[in-house]
């Protein structure tokens, strides 16, 4: 029963949040909205026992990640969006077309059959000796490959990010 | 119990908002925390699964999906901050020029 409850807490937290970004028009808003959602994302992590999901959920997605978006944010003093005649067209064919595709996913994955697992609350199964273990085992060279994907990033960003004249 | 579908409904409505979000959104910088709404919904799937299997794959796949994310971000919001130098705008529709 806790954790049906949990469930639907943490996934009206999820559904709340996704409107509330879209419904918002100034940008900070929508950002806080987001991490909303990622940490109701990482409370539904973890009440699938994904113990290090959530955890690096919390750290990375609504710490460093969303820490970097309202630091851009305010640093180019981003304002209410303005609405253009592009964006009319895009709300009133990309609504309805959404809302087809939203009500034919979850249409179809209602019909499917699926069996359920059950997982107690507490019972973790992903924590982060096992993450470990599979990561430097059988997905080693894939661990090592995204340390240069990283360290391209950085060189990427301080390139993009320099002034033209210094 | 949770059946696996209330996760992948879940799943397939936050990545839905993240494309509408894409589609409608007008300021770059929305638009951008639109595709990690997206990122995020596959995570979800990624997890949800690998609960259903009792797998830990797709844990994996989802670090690997967020060290991307992060790379992504840091790029991404570097472009933001280059485009945003030459033209003063952060609305798509008035950055519609490759050229200045």
């Amino acid at each position: 029963m806790l954790h049906e409850i949990l469930f639907f807490f943490f996934a009206a937290g999820c559904v709340a949040g996704a409107i509330n970004l879209l419904a918002q028009k100034h940008p900070i808003n929508s950002a806080l909205s987001l991490i909303v959602v990622m940490a109701s994302l990482a409370g539904l992590f973890l009440l699938m026992g994904a113990e290090f999901v959530g955890a690096i959920q919390v750290i990375i997605y609504a710490g460093a990640i969303m820490v970097l978006f309202v630091f851009v944010i305010m640093l180019l003093n981003a304002g209410i969006e303005e609405h253009t005649k592009g964006s009319k067209i895009a709300i009133i064919l990309g609504v309805p077309g959404a809302a087809v595709v939203a009500t034919l996913i979850t249409w179809i994955l209602l019909r499917t059959e699926t069996s359920n697992t059950p997982i107690s609350i507490g019972q973790l199964h992903g924590t982060g000796a096992d993450i470990g273990r599979l990561l430097f085992g059988p997905f080693l060279l894939p661990f090592e490959v995204t340390s240069v994907l990283v360290l391209i990033a950085i060189m990427g960003a301080v390139v993009l990010a320099r002034r033209e004249d210094a | 119990m949770i059946p696996l579908s209330y996760y992948l409904v879940l799943s397939a409505f936050l990545f839905i908002c993240g494309v509408l979000g894409f589609l409608i959104k007008r300021n770059i910088i929305t638009i951008f925390m639109s595709i990690e709404l997206m990122l995020n919904a596959v995570n979800l799937t990624f997890v949800a699964y690998a609960t259903e299997l009792k797998s830990l794959s797709g844990h994996i796949f989802v670090f690997f999906v967020m060290v991307v994310a992060a790379a992504e971000s840091a790029v991404g919001l570097g472009i933001i901050i280059a485009v945003f130098r030459s033209r003063e705008t952060l609305n798509v529709d008035r950055v519609n020029l490759l050229k200045l």
